[in-house]
């Protein structure tokens, strides 16, 4: 409890990173038009360096700056695939703002801001830190979906976002208000002590976790909170719809956990039943949605709608097994959509023209490596045995059935069979309908290939060997659930 | 054991696989040394399996060729393998028609490569299915199976592919997921009853035989109906047959030779595996109506056959008629009907196999499978009339070939639970005569009244090689029963011994004690 103690180590990853992205910033007028891409490849350098940043985080485990931060298995598992999703958009990125005439290096400052947002925000042990890291994410998110100025429809996916957005965020500082009203802390581990001893008023404490639940629910979009995802993930620029669709839903799923988990274990029962309804409404209506989307874009947003849903199932096994699955699912999930989504923003050509289910037809005879490729990431999302996508739902349903919630997983896997279809459907155009010319000319950038080489051969990794992982989210899901 | 034996399972189930991976590296130009390699590697793996039946110990009614390697230690899931007399030659049946299936595949040309890996895959997955001994590896198998099936209908079948392809995907699904399901539950339970977590199918089924685990009978008929839908859909059973007329008829010979020959057997051999050692109470409890709906499927595909205008959807209904008579082999409980409804599916899948190959040579000098575009075959193509004509004869039963022993089986073991099932039953044999024949006579004798198929030249090098293997066995299977049947007498014995033990444990539960 000694505030003059300062630990940089335990901070080390959102310092470098926010230090990358202050040098892009500044580096930016100094450099050349058409040098603006080495910028990006700053930016890369500076998320592999708070990777390896993290290895000095690690030898700092505990409770820093007066309790505000925390540095545990949790946080670090997660850090690591919060950075691991910032490199694999910022190699993306590259070749897509190049193409697009939209380079402009603010990008990978503000993608390197929101990832220390998210940092923060699975770092922090308190409620008001972790708006911080929650806005400071969301800000720089709504830059970067509106980041196509000329575009109406990037602009409408950024306004859309940025009023619902505050919108959930304004419902988070009221339930952290109330909390503190409630029980005077808003330190997650204080929270829990007076829950269970001080006489409190559970009305308000309940009302408050539910503002939190709501708030939380608007960032991951499960249903019935997810109305905004479509529109918005149609219009803002390809890569950050990947980012989104896996970075801020992971950051919210990871304070979705650590703030029930750890500050709300005593009034269990008045949320679990919420959260078992959010997850069969989210994996029912994003799988049934997704099926009649014409558009690629939409549909992998209604198709991350269910992936949601798969993740809530997850934590409402309540279980540090179900904790466990939940965050190889993150990541396994992330994974597998990154690649999905770099080989659209690839294939969608100048200003994301080809983003429509038809012109993906005889992808297969024109370009068959990319289809076999795009191919597995589908096979996968659909969660074909052999794949990180089975693996992650093998184990979410297992934790699901060690908690007795049969039906949750009755629902959960019907409802997969129905993703099946959809995603089969991708597939059935790449491969059954007659081809179009269009894709025979594009040329695979070498940033692109680092990035499907990556997911591809880590999705089929954990898809195969799970093991390693499974260890490692299990011991991260063991600091959550005390 | 030498090193060989030890791993063979391994080494069969993953040589078409490794071959696959190798064809990647194909460069796509070169058509006939692709094909060759195919060839080679399905070959290879017949001639690996051959190992099998050479070690195999026919007094041994436990698992042979067992390994057992952790994969995923943390949830008890391990890599664990073993074949028994169910087994052996369901897996030799796998690997014979492989090669066949690929010689099938000459007049492909669209994509030669990638069909090739989607078949090499698939062999893998057939493989794979009928030596998974952990319950985890078994699903993993049974649904990866489905991908180059898919692929392989939906890209290169008929017309309507894409539809068929879908159709096939996800009415296998619908099934399958709800017995992941079930697995699950069963893992836990076992876990819950004897403290060791394992997906391991010989643990579990010897904790619940041993009674160390109980299950409720709600619990019990609960993981019952989800195996079972699983494995009826996949029969496929009356009333779930219906994506099958789609799927054989869309997908290409080679896929409907695979399909007819190996995967239904899939269905009928996780109700032998699965449901009647691990549930045999309700089993029991509900053959009655299992053996009621393989009726209906027996009579109700004979006669759907009958009116087919297309020799696939023909020969696809008779299937599901056929696959009735194993289902009621199984669910008599006997030795002689579950020796029978084992028989009956090697005999289907060479029986059949061969009848699609054979229709595949006439649609591939054709490109018609409609029954009235031929007649008078005979003229222009006497082998193939008489190659059709064995085939025709052992599907329909004619002693002497392989189908008769299987069907005769069966009646007699069916006959000893209920004579009335098996005189409704036997009716379905007269009407595959019927259908049978009326088909072979229909494209095969009177004159020629179509001029294109005066034309029409007779089997050459590539047919008489896919074809004389599966003659060979229909005759061999006919006339030496006994060499297949006895491996198999000790595991069936012992299968017949477990679910009977449920039953009578289920006629002591009905006592008041």
């Amino acid at each position: 409890m000694n505030l003059a103690t300062i630990n940089i180590a335990a901070i080390l990853p959102a310092f470098v990173l926010s230090v990358f992205g202050i040098a892009v910033m500044v580096a930016e007028p100094f450099t050349a038009a058409n040098k603006k891409s080495g910028l990006g490849w700053l930016a890369l350098t500076g998320t592999i360096v708070a990777m390896i940043s993290l290895i000095p985080m690690a030898a700092n485990r505990g409770q820093w700056y007066s309790n505000l931060w925390i540095v545990d298995d949790y946080a670090i598992f997660l850090s690591f695939v919060f950075l691991l999703i910032a490199a694999l958009t910022i190699l993306t990125s590259i070749d897509y703002l190049r193409r697009e005439n939209l380079n402009h290096p603010e990008f990978y400052a503000l993608l390197l801001f929101a990832t220390a947002g998210m940092l923060m925000m699975v770092g922090s042990n308190e409620l008001m830190m972790m708006f911080l890291g929650l806005e400071i994410l969301s800000i720089a998110t709504y830059v970067m979906a509106g980041f196509r100025r000329s575009d109406l429809k990037s602009n409408e996916s950024a306004l859309k976002y940025f009023l619902l957005g505050s919108f959930s965020s304004a419902f988070f500082l009221y339930g952290v208000a109330l909390i503190f009203g409630a029980t005077g802390s808003t330190n997650l581990i204080g929270i829990a002590q007076s829950l269970r001893s001080a006489e409190i008023q559970l009305s308000l404490v309940e009302l408050s976790a539910a503002l939190m639940l709501i708030a939380l629910c608007f960032k991951v979009a499960v249903a019935p909170f997810h109305i905004w995802t479509p529109d918005v993930y149609e219009g803002a620029p390809t890569p950050v719809t990947g980012f989104m669709s896996v970075g801020p839903k992971a950051a919210g799923f990871a304070v979705l956990f650590r703030v029930f988990l750890t500050a709300f274990p005593s009034i269990r029962d008045q949320w679990s039943s919420a959260i078992w309804f959010i997850a069969v409404l989210t994996m029912i209506l994003g799988n049934v949605i997704a099926v009649v989307q014409p558009n690629i874009k939409r549909m992998l947003a209604y198709s991350s709608i269910a992936h949601a849903g798969y993740v809530t199932v997850a934590f409402a096994a309540m279980s540090d097994r179900g904790v466990s699955a939940a965050l190889f699912y993150l990541l396994a999930y992330s994974l597998m959509n990154l690649g999905g989504f770099a080989i659209v923003a690839m294939l969608g050509r100048t200003e994301d023209k080809l983003v429509n289910l038809t012109d993906y037809a005889g992808l297969g005879a024109r370009r068959p490596g990319l289809a076999a490729v795009f191919s597995l990431f589908l096979l996968s999302l659909a969660g074909v045995p052999g794949t990180a996508g089975f693996a992650g739902k093998f184990f979410i349903f297992r934790a699901v059935l060690e908690s007795r919630l049969v039906w949750l997983a009755v629902i959960g896997v019907i409802t997969t069979v129905v993703s099946f279809y959809y995603y089969l459907y991708v597939i059935v155009q790449m491969y059954m309908r007659e081809p179009k010319e269009e894709f025979s000319d594009v040329g695979i950038p070498a940033g692109f290939k680092v990035v499907l080489f990556v997911t591809a051969a880590a999705t089929l990794y954990i898809g195969i060997l799970p093991t390693r992982l499974l260890d490692w989210t299990t011991t991260a899901a063991l600091h959550v659930l005390k | 054991m030498d090193l060989v034996t030890a791993n063979i399972l391994t080494i069969i189930t993953f040589t078409p696989a490794v071959g696959a991976m190798l064809l990647l590296f194909y460069n796509r130009e070169h058509v006939r040394s692709i094909r060759a390699f195919a060839l080679i590697i399905t070959i290879l793996a017949f001639v690996f399996s051959l190992h099998l039946i050479a070690h195999f110990d026919s007094s041994n009614p436990d698992f042979q060729f067992g390994i057992k390697v952790p994969w995923i230690p943390s949830f008890g899931i391990s890599y664990s393998m073993g074949i028994d007399g169910i087994s052996l030659f369901l897996v030799v049946l796998t690997t014979l028609l492989s090669p066949l299936a690929v010689l099938a595949s000459w007049p492909i040309i669209d994509r030669l490569k990638e069909y090739f890996i989607f078949m090499l895959l698939l062999e893998t997955g057939m493989i794979g299915v009928f030596v998974s001994l952990d319950l985890f590896l078994f699903y993993v198998f049974w649904e990866v199976m489905l991908i180059p099936m898919y692929f392989l209908i939906g890209v290169w079948g008929g017309e309507r592919r894409v539809y068929a392809a879908m159709k096939f995907v996800l009415y296998t699904m619908i099934g399958s997921v709800l017995m992941l399901v079930a697995i699950i539950a069963l893992y836990f339970m076992h876990g819950d009853a004897t403290g060791t977590f394992t997906f391991s199918y010989l643990q579990i089924q010897s904790a619940l035989a041993s009674g160390r685990m109980v299950l409720a009978p709600s619990v019990e008929l609960w993981l019952f109906l989800a195996f079972f839908l699983a494995f009826a859909v996949k029969v496929p059973l009356f009333p779930f047959h219906t994506w099958l007329p789609d799927a054989h008829v869309e997908a290409p010979t080679a896929g409907s030779v695979l399909l007819a020959g190996v995967l239904l057997k899939m269905g009928t051999y996780g109700l032998a595996r699965f449901n009647l050692p691990l549930f045999p109470h309700i089993s029991h409890l509900l053959a009655p109506l299992i053996s009621m709906l393989a009726i209906v499927g027996i009579i109700y595909g004979a006669l759907v056959a009958m009116v087919q205008p297309d020799l696939k959807k023909l020969v696809a209904y008779s299937s599901v008629s056929h696959l009735g008579f194993i289902v009621l082999g199984i669910f008599s409980f006997n030795v002689q009907g579950m020796e029978g409804a084992i028989y009956q599916m090697l005999n289907h899948g060479v029986s059949t196999g061969a009848l699609f190959l054979l229709v595949g040579v006439v649609y591939d000098r054709r490109h018609t499978r409609l029954i009235e575009e031929f007649g008078g075959l005979a003229n222009r193509m006497p082998v193939y009339a008489a190659f059709f004509l064995v085939v025709t004869l052992s599907s329909i039963g004619l002693p002497g070939l392989n189908g008769f022993v299987g069907e005769f089986l069966i009646l007699l073991g069916t006959f000893g639970v209920s004579g009335m099932r098996a005189a409704v039953a036997a009716l379905g044999v007269i009407l595959s005569a019927v259908y049978m024949l009326w088909m072979y006579q229909r494209v095969i004798w009177g004159e020629i009244k179509n001029d294109r198929n005066a034309v029409l030249s007779d089997l050459g090098r590539r047919e008489y090689a896919m074809l004389i293997p599966l003659l060979i066995v229909i005759v061999w299977m006919g006339v030496y029963s006994n060499y297949f049947l006895r491996p198999m007498d000790a595991s069936v014995a012992k299968l017949v011994n477990q679910s009977q033990k449920g039953q009578v444990e289920y006629a002591r539960g009905l006592e008041p004690r």
